[in-house]
């Protein structure tokens, strides 16, 4: 199994051993692969998936059997349902035991089964090169996701009598489509030479492609407006002319208005969800949807689109590029200017806190241009879409799943696959609390990642939706008791910024970015601000 | 290893049909075949499984699937006290010469031709396991291009064992 890693170029791998999985943590000593000693396996999971969203390859997990997989669980469907590519591998008990109940046995192949791509249970130890090379092929192509590879005790302790590594996947049923049809490329062309008013909505695929760069070409060359989904956020720079933020119920009212307004919408790698396209008549009526993904069971799931483009988001764009055709719709453009200009959002803001516009948008502008920024779920993450600017960095959240407590295990796997680059999470004290455990991850193996907790002692966005939803009857929603963040620092050998008033963000913040220690910077917000 | 034939009385709530198949992956136990109708009441589904294993494990497949929670009732159909059938479609490669050997082993099997074609038979057949392995078997030397078996439906014989739900 290592020497699988090995041969796939793995580097890193996150987890958290067992007896079940014992036998592959004795080979490991024996190869240059780093192990991070995750302290609780869910984070093993968002570690891998940090990791693989950084450096683009597939992340990998290793864990035990029994609770040490089932922990694991969250992770993998974290990653499925924002499409990371990852490999779990889980220990299991001795086959000949198997569904007898023995100690710290787990159906985890069964209990995955709507979360992964696809899961093996190793039966013979001669399959595993097979496995291993077939696990990161279909994590790492097509759409994107997690794979899970249950080895048996005994399977690990045998001996592969001929070790060879298969230098292809010779797999019947799974050919991932990456070249766009001719004919619908043509077609998308012909409406948009038509079209008067043309948008793209930009979503994660674009980032998993690896097609930003083609992508903001192509809007340039015909001068189309972009909008993004969550995950889409820094497929094109925040501030770039042509963007115009986020869609979403949580997004900006001009995006979604010029989505709705167009009369082509090019969707490209993005799911048409419910909280980025709330009512998906809206983006086909009266207007021309094209729908380009990678796989085709998206197509025509939420919305039925005119021309459904199934492929690789960079090969698509690549094709665009080979052709030429002229249009022209600059009043569009204008009409999206002014809708950005009069329809901005101006926040009410107390003085008595830190209002966490000034203090994203602040730091989008002191972090490295290349900084990667890695947002929790909740009110923090609304902000974070909201106002953080992405210029060269990367931004990554929990889009689909919305997992609270993603943030610091996944700018963890992010700074180990970038030393050399800022790595920021932003949680809430709700979201720190899920996985703070994992500081003592951070110290132990000297991962250097500066940690911004916006702190008003509340569930924020719960307490938002219970304000709006429940006429202020709040239930469950209190933090008191959370602790003393600034003794949680230096219990775990951290340095410890606090902000409290607006005036003091731009020093705070060159101080939490001056070096590149590890720092916890506790902001103290308003529990009555809401995102809306 | 045995065999059992099991009749399954279910709930036919959603999701119940796969929640006996994951029982059965995730123990580790084989599935020779399953069938899976409404009974007369439509509240209920007869499922039909044919298992095979030691008795030990024949003996856990009968306690665990009687443990779920849809599970009505979980019985042995015993070959001396039961009748099974099963339905097969066989499609055959004829020429000219054989199709006419063929018409006629269906015939002794009391088969039924259901489909002609000039280079082709579908015959359908129903029976027990034993009489379709058999005519599966005479079809040897013949090309059979499409096979669709649909898995044992069995029944206790006479009256005093049928299994009635409340």
């Amino acid at each position: 199994m290592v020497k699988c890693l090995e041969q796939e170029g793995v580097s890193v791998v996150f987890g958290y051993p067992g007896v079940a999985i014992c036998p592959f943590y004795d080979s490991i000593l024996d190869s240059d692969i780093r192990t991070i000693l995750i302290r609780t396996e869910q984070n093993a999971a968002h570690a891998a998936s940090g990791y693989a969203r950084n450096n683009g390859g597939v992340g990998v997990c290793a864990v035990t059997s029994g609770p040490g997989a089932t922990n694991l669980i969250t992770g993998i469907a974290t990653a499925f349902a924002d499409s990371i590519p990852l490999v779990c591998i889980t220990g299991q008990v001795n086959s000949e035991l198997l569904g007898s109940d023995v100690f710290q046995e787990a159906d985890i192949t069964g209990a995955v089964e709507s979360f992964v791509k696809y899961s093996y249970l190793v039966r013979d130890v001669d399959d595993i090169p097979r496995i291993f090379k077939e696990a990161f092929h279909i994590a790492g192509t097509g759409r994107k996701g997690p794979v899970l590879i249950d080895v048996p005790i005994d399977i690990q302790n045998a001996t592969i009598r001929n070790f060879k590594y298969p230098d292809s996947v010779n797999m019947r049923t799974y050919k991932p489509t990456l070249k766009g049809h001719a004919v619908q490329i043509a077609k998308v062309l012909k409406e948009l030479e038509k079209a008067k008013r043309p948008i793209i909505c930009a979503g994660g695929g674009v980032k998993l492609s690896g097609a930003e760069a083609e992508l903001v070409a192509f809007a340039e060359k015909y001068r189309i407006p972009v909008v993004t989904t969550m995950m889409g956020i820094g497929a094109i720079p925040t501030e770039h002319p042509l963007h115009y933020g986020m869609v979403g119920n949580n997004g900006k009212a001009y995006a979604n208005r010029a989505m709705n307004e167009s009369d082509l919408l090019i969707v490209v790698g993005a799911r048409v969800a419910d909280r980025a396209v709330s009512q998906p008549d809206l983006i086909t009526k009266n207007k021309v949807l094209v729908h380009i993904d990678v796989d085709p069971a998206e197509i025509g799931k939420n919305a039925g689109a005119s021309i459904p483009l199934v492929g690789d988001v960079k090969h698509i764009f690549e094709d665009f590029a080979k052709q030429e055709i002229v249009c022209d719709h600059d009043d569009w453009i204008n009409t999206l200017n002014e809708y950005r200009y009069t329809m901005k959002k101006v926040r009410i803001t107390n003085p008595e806190y830190v209002d966490p516009e000034r203090l994203i948008h602040t730091l989008s502008m002191k972090m490295q241009e290349d900084a990667i920024y890695v947002a929790d779920v909740g009110q923090n993450q609304i902000w974070s879409c909201a106002y953080h600017v992405v210029r060269k960095g990367k931004f990554f959240t929990s889009g689909g799943m919305g997992t609270m407590g993603y943030s610091i295990p996944a700018a963890m796997g992010a700074k180990l696959a970038t030393p050399e680059k800022q790595v920021v999470a932003v949680c809430g004290d709700g979201s720190f609390q899920m996985s703070m455990m994992e500081l003592a991850t951070m110290r132990q193996h000297g991962i250097h990642t500066k940690i911004i907790v916006l702190a008003n002692k509340v569930l924020g966005m719960v307490r938002e939706y219970q304000h709006f939803t429940y006429q202020d009857r709040y239930s469950v929603i209190d933090l008191t008791g959370s602790p003393d963040l600034s003794k949680i620092a230096e219990a775990y050998g951290m340095k410890y910024i606090r902000v409290e008033k607006d005036n003091q963000i731009d020093e705070k913040l060159e101080e939490l970015l001056a070096d590149d220690a590890s720092v916890i910077m506790e902001c103290v917000i308003d529990p009555d601000d809401i995102v809306r | 290893m045995n065999k059992k034939v099991f009749q399954i009385l279910v709930d036919n709530t959603s999701g119940v049909l796969s929640r006996i198949s994951g029982l059965f992956s995730r123990r580790g136990y084989n599935i020779e075949s399953i069938t899976a109708g409404v009974t007369a009441d439509p509240r209920f589904t007869r499922i039909t499984i044919v298992a095979s294993g030691d008795d030990e494990v024949l003996d856990q497949i009968e306690k665990q699937v009687d443990k779920l929670e849809d599970v009505r009732s979980i019985k042995e159909l015993r070959p001396d006290e039961s009748v099974y059938r099963e339905l097969a479609l066989v499609k055959v490669r004829v020429d000219a010469v054989g199709r006419q050997s063929v018409i006629s082993m269906t015939n002794v099997f009391r088969a039924k031709v259901i489909d002609v074609a000039t280079d082709c038979l579908t015959i359908e057949i129903t029976g027990g396991q034993e009489k379709i392995n058999a005519f599966l078997d005479l079809l040897n030397g013949y090309e059979i291009m499409e096979l669709a078996r649909t898995g044992i439906a069995g029944l206790c014989r006479g009256s005093e064992n049928v299994v009635y739900i409340n």
